[in-house]
C-alpha cells in the first residue's frame, strides 16, 4: 500500500521534478503538513502546551500529564474507528455515519454485562473480558447488518447506516432501560484510565495493539487486496473469483469489532454512559480521519496509517481549539469548516486547476531558459 | 418531456419504465397510509377516528412536510441533503433572536429564514454540482457547521413573547365541515395552523413544477441517467445546483415554519429531522439512486410515519426512544422494498 511514487522507476521517468513537487504528491503529505502547521501555531502560540508534567492521579499514582500526553490518550478511539473506517470506505465507497451510536450499544451491553441485574456495581459481576467479548459479537451483528444492506442490497453506504444512526442511541437505552448504570470498580476502569504502576494512559496501549494487529493481518493475509479490488470494480474482482459482496460484508463486520473495542475504552474511562452524548459526532471525525489520510472517500486503494496520523491529528486539532477555550458544543462549526476546506483541495476539478497553475510558470521558466 | 413517450406502450423506453416506477410506489405509499390509519381507527378506536386528532399530525409536521419535499427533489436529482434538520434549529435560533432581543418583526424572520437557507443551498449546491464533491459529505459538513452556529448564536432557549408573533403563531383556521363534540358535548370545530395552509401549498406547487416544468422534467432526468441528460442538452451541473439550493431554502422556510410552530428557539428544535425527512421520502417512494419520486407521495410518507409514530406511543410504548426505533425500522423496511423492485428491474 505503500505511494507508487516511492518507486525509484518514477523517478526516473521525471528527473526534472522539484523536491517540493514530489513532496506534495506523497499521500501522506497532507497529514503531516497539516501536523507540522498545529505544532508550529503551538509552539509559536503557546510553547506550554508541549510540557510533560509528572503528576498524582486521584488514586494516587504518579502518572504523565499534559496536552501532548491527553491527544494521544483521547485519540485512542479515534485511531481505533479510523482504521475500520479505512477498510469500510475502500472496499464500499461509502462510509458508516452510524459508528458513534452502535459505540453506544457497546457501552451499553458492556455495562449491561459487567452490572447484572444491579444499577449501580461496586464489583464487577461478570468476567471483564467475557463482557467486551459480548460486546464484540453486538457490534459485529450490527455491522454485519449494516454491511448486508450494502452489499446484498447494494443500498449507499451512508443511507444503510442510517439506519443505525437514527436507532442506536435508542436501542442502547432501552437494553439497559434507559437507567444509568454506574460500575465503581477500579479494575473496570483499567482499560479508559491507567494501570497501576503504569503512568501512560491504557488506551495508547490498547491502540497500539490494534495498530500492530491490523499492520500483521495487512501483511500476512490478502485482506488489503481483496478490499482494495472490490472498491476498485467489483465486477472485475468477481470475474477473478473474489466475492466482492462477501468482502465488503467482512469489511462492515471489522469496523463492528473496532466499535466495540472503542466503546469500550470509552465507557471504561468514567464507568458510566449518557446515551445521548456519548461519542457523540466521533463519526464525522473518523470520516475526516479517513479523508485527511489522504485515502479516497470514493473507495478503492486506501493507506491505513495515513488515517491514523489523520486521526491523531484532528484530535491535535480538537485539543488546541479546547486550550483556546472553544467550547465543546461549538466545536463542530470549526470542524466542518476544516472539513469543507480539506473536500474542497481534494475535489478532483480543484485539483486540475490548480496543477494548471502550477504548470504554466514552469513552462515560462523553461523558455526563459 | 413530449407526452408520445409518456403514453409508449412499447414500455421499453426508461422514461416510461421510471414513471410507472413513480406510480407503483405512490401507490404502495397511499395504500400504506389508509391501512396503517384504518387499523389505527378499528382497533385503537377513540383518538384516531376525531378530526382534529387527523389535523394536529398536519399541524405538528407541517415544517417537516416541506423539509421532505426539498429533501425529495434532491433526492430525485440523485443527492441527498442531510443539513436541512441543523438548518431549521439554526433558523429557528436566529428568528428567536432576532425577535427578542434585536427587535425584529415578522417581516425580518421571513427574511432571516430564507436567506439562512438560500446561503446554505449556494454553498452547497456550487460544491457538489460544480466541484463535483459528495453531497453526502457536504451536507454533513453543511449539517455540523449549522449545528456549531445555532450552539454560538445561544446555547439557552430563547421564548418569543412578541404578540404580533403569537397572534399569528396561535391562528386557527377552522376547517369547515369537520369537526366533533368535546366532553360537555360543545361542537368544537376541527382546525389547522397557519404553517400547515403553507406546507399543502408547497406541496402543490412543487408537484406542479416538477410534472409540468422544463425545470422538473430536467430533474428527474438528471437523476435517471446523468450522460444522457447532458445529451438531451441539460445542463446537468445547473440542474443539480438548482436542486440542492431549492432544498435548502426549502429547509429555511421549513424553520420558519417550525418557528411558528413551536415559538421558541432551541439546541434541541428539529432534532433528528433530516432523519425523518429522508424517511418520509424514501417511504413516499423516492428512490435513492435518483430518477423516481413524487412530493405526493413525499406528503404521504410524513402522514404515514407520523401515524406510526402515533401507533406506536398509543399502544404504550411511550419512551422516546421506540419512535426512533420505529422509524428506523420502517425506513429499513421500505430500503429493502426499494432495493428489491430495483434488484428485479435490473434483472427483467
Amino acid at each position: 500500500m505503500k505511494a507508487p511514487v516511492k518507486t525509484p522507476g518514477s523517478r526516473l521517468k521525471r528527473p526534472e521534478e522539484s523536491l517540493v513537487k514530489r513532496l506534495t504528491r506523497q499521500q501522506l503529505f497532507i497529514p503531516i503538513a497539516a501536523l507540522v502547521l498545529l505544532v508550529l501555531f503551538n509552539l509559536i502560540a503557546d510553547y506550554k502546551f508541549f510540557v510533560v508534567t509528572m503528576k498524582e492521579n486521584s488514586l494516587g499514582n504518579p502518572v504523565l500529564s499534559g496536552n501532548i500526553i491527553s491527544v494521544l490518550d483521547n485519540a485512542s478511539e479515534l485511531v481505533i474507528l479510523a482504521i475500520g473506517m479505512t477498510l469500510v470506505t475502500a472496499s464500499s465507497g461509502g462510509q458508516d455515519i452510524s459508528v458513534g451510536a452502535t459505540m453506544t450499544i457497546a457501552g451499553s451491553v458492556i455495562l449491561r454485562m459487567v452490572c447484572g441485574s444491579q444499577v449501580t456495581a461496586d464489583t464487577m459481576q461478570m468476567n471483564l473480558f467475557l463482557a467486551v467479548f459480548i460486546g464484540i459479537v453486538v457490534t459485529a451483528f450490527f455491522g454485519a447488518f449494516n454491511g448486508a444492506l450494502v452489499a446484498y442490497f447494494n443500498i449507499q453506504p451512508m443511507v444503510a447506516t442510517l439506519i443505525m444512526y437514527t436507532a442506536g442511541r435508542s436501542i442502547a437505552a432501552w437494553i439497559n432501560n434507559n437507567q444509568l448504570p454506574i460500575v465503581n470498580d477500579l479494575r473496570f476502569k483499567y482499560a479508559g484510565t491507567f494501570l497501576p504502576g503504569i503512568p501512560v494512559p491504557t488506551p495508547v496501549f490498547i491502540t497500539i495493539l490494534v495498530i500492530v494487529v491490523f499492520w500483521l493481518v495487512l501483511k500476512f493475509t490478502n485482506l488489503g487486496l481483496y478490499t482494495q479490488s472490490a472498491g476498485i470494480n467489483p465486477s472485475s474482482s468477481r470475474l477473478n473469483g473474489l466475492d466482492p459482496k462477501l468482502v465488503k460484508l467482512l469489511t462492515y463486520v471489522i469496523l463492528g469489532v473496532c466499535v466495540a473495542v472503542a466503546g469500550y475504552i470509552r465507557v471504561s474511562r468514567s464507568g458510566s454512559i449518557n446515551y445521548s452524548r456519548n461519542a457523540e459526532n466521533i463519526e464525522m471525525d473518523a470520516i475526516l480521519a479517513v479523508a485527511l489520510g489522504g485515502n479516497a472517500l470514493s473507495g478503492g486503494k486506501f493507506n491505513l496509517y495515513g488515517s491514523i496520523l489523520g486521526a491523531y491529528v484532528i484530535q491535535f486539532l480538537t485539543t488546541t481549539l479546547y486550550t483556546y477555550e472553544v467550547p465543546s458544543t461549538a466545536l463542530p462549526a470549526y470542524k466542518a469548516v476544516v472539513v469543507i476546506l480539506l473536500v474542497v483541495l481534494s475535489a478532483p476539478v480543484v485539483r486540475e486547476k490548480l496543477a494548471n497553475l502550477k504548470k504554466a510558470p514552469v513552462k515560462a521558466a523553461k523558455e526563459v531558459a | 418531456m413530449p407526452k408520445g413517450i409518456a403514453v409508449d406502450s412499447q414500455g421499453r423506453l426508461k422514461e416510461r419504465a421510471a414513471m410507472s416506477d413513480t406510480n407503483l410506489l405512490l401507490t404502495i405509499t397511499v395504500v400504506v397510509f389508509f391501512i396503517l390509519y384504518l387499523s389505527a381507527v378499528l382497533f385503537l378506536g377513540g383518538g384516531f377516528a376525531k378530526p382534529q386528532n387527523f389535523l394536529n399530525i398536519l399541524n405538528n409536521n407541517a415544517s417537516l412536510i416541506v423539509l421532505a419535499c426539498g429533501m425529495s427533489i434532491v433526492m430525485i436529482t440523485g443527492g441527498i441533503d442531510i443539513s436541512v434538520g441543523a438548518v431549521t434549529c439554526l433558523v429557528c435560533m436566529v428568528c428567536a433572536v432576532n425577535l427578542e432581543r434585536q427587535g425584529g418583526s415578522i417581516f425580518t424572520v421571513i427574511l432571516i429564514g430564507l436567506g439562512i437557507g438560500l446561503a446554505f443551498g449556494l454553498v452547497q449546491g456550487f460544491l457538489v454540482a460544480h466541484l463535483g464533491i459528495q453531497p453526502f459529505i457536504i451536507s454533513l459538513a453543511g449539517m455540523f457547521f449549522a449545528k456549531g452556529m445555532t450552539t454560538i448564536v445561544s446555547k439557552e432557549p430563547v421564548r418569543v413573547t412578541d404578540e404580533a408573533f403569537l397572534a399569528i403563531k396561535d391562528a386557527r383556521i377552522t376547517v369547515p365541515g369537520l369537526g366533533s363534540p368535546n366532553k360537555l358535548g360543545e361542537y368544537i370545530p376541527a382546525y389547522v395552523e397557519v404553517g400547515v395552509v403553507i406546507a399543502l401549498l408547497v406541496v402543490v406547487v412543487l408537484f406542479c413544477v416538477l410534472r409540468w416544468t422544463k425545470l422538473g422534467r430536467a430533474f428527474y432526468a438528471v437523476g435517471g441517467n446523468n450522460q444522457s441528460a447532458n445529451m438531451l442538452g441539460i445542463n446537468v451541473r445547473r440542474t443539480k445546483f438548482l436542486a440542492h439550493v431549492l432544498c435548502s431554502l426549502l429547509a429555511g422556510l421549513g424553520g420558519i415554519l417550525y418557528f411558528l410552530h413551536v415559538g421558541s428557539g432551541d439546541v434541541a428544535n428539529a432534532a433528528g429531522d433530516e432523519m425523518n425527512a429522508i424517511a418520509s421520502s424514501i417511504i413516499g417512494g423516492t428512490l435513492l439512486t435518483g430518477g423516481v419520486g413524487n412530493v405526493i407521495g413525499t406528503f404521504f410518507g410524513v402522514l404515514s410515519l407520523n401515524t406510526i409514530k402515533r401507533i406506536v406511543s398509543s399502544l404504550g410504548f411511550d419512551e422516546a426512544w421506540w419512535s426512533n426505533i420505529t422509524v428506523a425500522a420502517m425506513l429499513c423496511l421500505f430500503l429493502v422494498i426499494q432495493s428489491v423492485v430495483l434488484l428485479r428491474k435490473n434483472k427483467k
